[in-house]
């Protein structure tokens, strides 16, 4: 049985926890991954897998000039803007 | 009788002889949420004036959803209206643009009329997750209506909206249509556009309609789906005019009643749920349709393969959430990471977290042959099982959910609990299949059992007709709580 370390998975996740939500997670992701783990009962030698239900592929449209909804629309909702782009924190931090 | 206890069908006789107008029918709408809503809390916001200034730059149309107000569940875009996923990370986010198959309704005349509630981003089976709260069950307000579209099941059974939408990534339909009392599909994956839907897991995801009755449903559906260049996952396929296969001869047709779902205890599969299966059955019988024991060997395997693929999807999806182009942001951070982890982390409720958290594992590098990729391996066999059951019948039937709707509370402690409620409907959505819930029966405490119908790829046809025939031999969908 796999035992998550929650620490670095929500750092990949970029998913910040307080310790006291820690500690609950912790036995509940053992307890859902411990129940999925199941999984390995099942032979699966030879089958393809499925990452898409229907057989789709390469779904063409016509490339055509269409209106488009106009950029202060998407702007308006953004937290921090400078003029018409995004602003965010400082990007490249100091190691700590 | 009020309009807003109508069905579709009803009320378009009224509007399209002009025995009444549209805005009686909001009118009386309106007053049914004013006086019934509080107590179910089934809207997550509602302004009667607003959405009727909307309504009336729209032209008169012959179809029978003109004039009919819908509810649409807090996850699908409606122009100029706040969308939130029932989270705190979008609170104030306002849609610009409508989702297609709003526009499709729209454009039959059909009216947007409030927004219903849910399980944080469709995250859960009891509507308990919602950031605005708990919806509850019309038919038992100290009980769930089921989740994850939960408000918009609610609304269809208290007769606060005529019908409404909501999605249904493993049952989220379906569930909450058995628990109220309503009629609820899923359909084929890729029959309705998903463009403008907010995506939980994107391989499993379908938008489908909460009606009064099996004939509502068909109106309903007919508007709804069909191909949409904006969402190229969408099914070039025409559309059949669902309506018009109701009450076709059912004679000689076959169901197939897959053997493991009715194991003894194996999911908590409830006495009084089993016997009014069995009830059904016999109806079903009694329209001279054959009724065989099937297997799908897989079965047990379902929600193991759908704890690793919807999680995994949703984390991905969830992504997009980082306090960067929309949605809120977490005060003064210190830098870019400081951003990204407390936006998210005061932003998402503990259930999302947990499901970014599994999605986030099976998919990192170590993890990820033996969880994601496994899961998709035994997704193929789960197909391969359905493939085979429906070469010898032309449909199956199972319960929709194991029980009829549980307490507030009850499962929120244990969410592995809360994921083995969803046993009969998750199957459906891994094999993109549709599947459709009628009402079959009461529990020995009162409160409605579904009968899940199972179908062929865009065979929705096929299985409205099933369920109208059964709906027109039983009395179920017309009792109200």
């Amino acid at each position: 049985m796999s035992h998550i370390d929650l620490r670095y998975t929500s750092h990949l996740a970029r998913l910040g926890f307080k310790p006291e939500e820690l500690k609950v997670f912790g036995p509940q992701v053992d307890k859902i991954l411990h129940f999925v783990e199941q999984l390995n009962k099942v032979d699966v030698e030879g089958v393809e897998p499925t990452s898409h239900p229907l057989p789709l592929a390469n779904v063409f449209r016509e490339d055509k000039i269409a209106p488009s909804i106009e950029m202060e629309e998407f702007l308006q909702h953004c937290p921090s803007r400078h003029g018409s782009f995004f602003k965010v924190p400082k990007i490249i931090e100091e190691k700590s | 009788m009020d309009l807003a206890q109508k069905t579709v069908f009803e009320l378009s006789e009224l509007l399209q002889k002009g025995s009444c107008a549209p805005e009686d029918v909001l009118r009386s709408v309106a007053e049914a949420i004013r006086t019934k809503d509080g107590a179910v809390h089934a809207y997550v916001d509602f302004d009667p004036e607003r959405y009727l200034k909307r309504w009336k730059k729209m032209p008169k149309t012959s179809s029978r959803l003109w004039g009919i107000p819908f509810a649409v569940k807090d996850n699908l875009c409606v122009r100029g209206e706040e969308i939130t996923c029932a989270s705190k990370i979008l609170k104030n986010f306002i849609s610009p643009y409508h989702a297609t198959v709003i526009e499709k309704l729209e454009e039959k005349g059909a009216i947007v009329f409030g927004r219903t509630n849910m399980d944080e981003f469709a995250f859960g089976s009891s509507c308990e997750t919602s950031c605005y709260g708990p919806t509850r069950n019309p038919w038992d307000l100290e009980r769930v209506p089921g989740g994850s579209s939960g408000g918009s099941a609610a609304a269809v059974a208290n007769d606060t909206a005529v019908f409404a939408l909501g999605t249904d990534t493993g049952g989220s339909v379906r569930q909450p249509a058995s628990f109220c009392g309503v009629t609820g599909i899923k359909p084929t994956y890729s029959r309705v556009s998903r463009y403008g839907l907010i995506a939980f897991a994107s391989s499993l995801d379908q938008i489908g309609p909460l009606t009064k009755d099996v004939r509502d449903m068909a109106l309903v559906l007919e508007a709804a789906a069909g191909h949409d260049p904006r969402d190229s996952t969408s099914a070039d396929v025409p559309v059949p005019r669902y309506s018009d296969f109701l009450g076709r001869d059912v004679k000689g047709m076959k169901i197939g009643i897959p053997k493991e779902y009715f194991q003894k205890g194996l999911h908590g599969l409830h006495g009084d749920v089993e016997e009014a299966i069995l009830k059904a059955v016999k109806v079903l019988e009694g329209l001279g349709i054959s009724v065989e024991e099937v297997s799908l060997p897989l079965t047990h395997y379902a929600i193991n393969v759908y704890y690793i693929v919807a999680p995994s999807e949703a984390s991905s999806n969830l992504a997009r959430f980082d306090g960067v182009r929309f949605g809120r942001r977490s005060e003064v951070p210190s830098g870019m990471l400081d951003m990204y982890e407390r936006t998210r982390g005061e932003g998402f409720g503990a259930e999302a977290k947990r499901r970014i958290i599994l999605g986030t594992f099976s998919l990192s590098s170590g993890y990820y042959d033996a969880y994601y990729l496994k899961a998709m391996k035994v997704r193929t066999k789960i197909m391969q099982d359905f493939n085979a059951a429906f070469q010898k019948v032309d449909a199956l039937i199972t319960p929709t959910s194991p029980t009829a709707a549980f307490k507030l509370g009850e499962k929120m402690n244990d969410p592995l609990e809360m994921y083995l409620s969803d046993i009969y409907t998750i199957s459906a959505n891994l094999a993109a299949i549709p599947a459709l819930s009628v009402p079959c029966g009461f529990s020995n405490e009162g409160l409605p059992i579904g009968l899940q119908f199972l179908g062929k790829h865009f065979d929705e046809a096929a299985l409205l007709n099933l369920a109208y025939a059964f709906e027109q031999s039983t009395d179920f969908h017309r009792r109200t709580p």
